[in-house]
């Protein structure tokens, strides 16, 4: 291991996905000349409307809505913000309940906290091993004062794909907005917001070959949200402050290539998750796959290594070349570990091994190679200095 | 730019002084999984001197840059120097750490600091018996 000249391997593309050339083509008339404001009434304002008009459409078509219910926001995260306290905070009349799953993504789960502080009460859904969310637990937390239901289309570090269809059923049965955040989805596998039948879906660009800095919030027409920010009267009302034009018409060119190139994108992530899924565990010893063996989003491969620690891992990694993420209390700001493997189930130390892998369409076999090849001597360098690993090599010696 | 110095890398990509001592003078522990990092430092002494010292970590790659720069502090000093160890001169001499990586620090002067203890003890009721 160390200095030779070395492979580059981006399997980063959960924290963020490369920006598509075409995508950035489209861009770059919004940086120069076509600059205008769109809401100005003028030729400038014209162009620029053009532009983030012909990108709502395609969002639009991306998970069959209607153009005018998408709501260009700053991020993913801005979007579930929105969502979570604006649907909330616009029917605090008719109650004040609100049910989200244990394994949100945290700008979900941090806005669900904050209306706690303003006076809702929260419940938290729990998942199973596989981080999945049991509609009937759904059905068994909704009352007479809930408001609002939210659960990710997917999660976004395990991969686990929920059953959004069978909690629509029975949030539309009791009368109860039903938001679901699809930034792991949107743009990577089908969406259809009628055929899940909820009323908000959240979706980020950066996270299929868009540009960061813009992401959407569609709400099903009807249903009433209550601004975040307030000033002039862009976004329908609904998201005050001149758009970013240029991320927007970016957004739009990355949606319209993933509803061409989707199947085939999804038929090359999901060969190349398989073959790390099922190589990894076969060359190292006591590696669990986490998230759920078929109802998960192509391009994840998710780990936990026993007796080492995911930072350590990444960093090595890092050194021969590959990107990669985990979910490790160490690599948190909040040296905590994550929320969703500990809602799993999974126990602190086994947290702490945690490795993620998202697979983009760049990726080719030969990259899932390399890192089959250089992983498990690492993992052997970080074991051998593992405490842990220590004790175990000697409990299972003193068993035989 | 990197969250680490050069000097942190270099100790995590080349740990000194990796491994356990069969018949260690003092052996400390300190850390869990829940925190994140575990440590344990073994040590030989002689003459009041550390003649040998080892680790075990589970951990980042701070606490394992950390531990080896503290066995390699500590190695051939006597008591008195090596519990003037402190987690700022870890620190310092790995050319800083990040700051939500202090507590590794803190973890490594502590685990040195247990193995001492932990040595002293076992002397005192060594010397006890005779």
């Amino acid at each position: 291991m160390g200095d030779r000249s070395i492979r580059k391997v981006y399997l980063d593309n959960t924290a963020t996905t490369p920006i598509l050339h075409e995508v950035r083509e489209a861009m770059l008339p919004y940086l120069g000349e076509a600059f205008g404001n769109p809401s100005c009434i003028h030729e400038w304002g014209d162009v620029a409307r053009e532009g983030m008009e012909a990108a709502r459409n395609q969002v639009a078509e991306l998970i069959v809505a209607e153009p005018e219910e998408i709501i260009f926001t700053g991020t993913g995260t801005e979007s579930n913000n929105l969502a979570i306290k604006g649907l909330a905070l616009a029917q605090q009349s008719k109650g004040k309940h609100i049910i989200i799953s244990a394994i949100e993504h945290f700008s979900v789960l941090h806005s669900a906290k904050t209306l706690e502080k303003w006076g809702f009460e929260l419940a938290l859904v729990p998942v199973d091993k596989y981080g999945l969310v049991d509609p009937d637990d759904v059905r068994k937390s909704i009352r007479k004062d809930t408001v609002l239901v939210s659960v990710m289309h997917a999660n976004n570090e395990v991969g686990t794909i929920e059953p959004i269809r069978e909690i629509a059923q029975i949030t539309r049965q009791n009368n109860v907005v039903f938001h679901t955040d699809a930034i792991a989805t949107a743009g990577t596998i089908p969406v259809d917001v009628e055929e899940l039948g909820v009323d908000a879906l959240s979706l980020a660009g950066n996270m299929f070959y868009g540009p960061k800095g813009v992401g959407a919030l569609w709400v099903r027409r009807g249903v009433r949200i209550i601004p975040l920010l307030d000033g002039g009267v862009q976004e329908g009302g609904r998201r005050a402050g001149t758009e970013n034009v240029s991320a927007i018409v970016g957004l739009g060119k990355a949606a319209e290539l993933a509803s061409a190139g989707m199947a085939a994108r999804i038929e090359h992530l999901t060969r190349l998750r398989d073959r790390l899924l099922t190589e990894l565990p076969a060359r190292i010893d006591r590696v669990v796959v986490t998230g759920h063996p078929t109802k998960r989003l192509p391009g994840n491969a998710s780990f936990c290594v026993e007796f080492i620690e995911g930072e350590a891992m990444i960093m090595w990694l890092n050194s021969q070349g590959v990107a990669v993420t985990s979910g490790s209390a160490c690599t948190s700001k909040a040296l905590k570990a994550s929320h969703v493997l500990i809602a799993m189930g999974l126990s602190h130390a086994l947290a702490q091994g945690s490795l993620l892998f998202g697979i983009g369409i760049d990726n080719t076999t030969e990259d899932i190679d390399y890192v089959l090849e250089v992983l498990p001597p690492i993992v052997d360098r970080l074991r051998q200095m593992s405490p842990l690993y220590a004790k175990f090599v000697k409990a299972s010696k003193g068993g035989k | 730019m990197p969250v680490y110095s050069q000097k942190v890398m270099e100790h995590f990509m080349n740990p000194r002084n990796v491994g356990e001592i069969e018949d260690a003078d003092g052996i400390g522990e300190v850390g869990n999984p829940i925190c994140g990092d575990m440590m344990t430092f073994y040590i030989k002494v002689k003459d009041n001197r550390l003649e040998d010292v080892k680790f075990k970590t589970f951990g980042c790659g701070a606490a394992i840059a950390v531990s080896s720069m503290v066995s390699e502090m500590a190695k051939g000093k006597t008591l008195e120097e090596v519990l003037k160890i402190t987690p700022k001169s870890v620190a310092d001499e790995l050319e800083g750490l990040p700051k939500q990586k202090f507590h590794c620090s803190n973890l490594g002067a502590q685990a040195l600091h247990k193995a001492i203890e932990d040595y002293l003890k076992k002397k005192k009721k060594g010397g006890g018996k005779e």
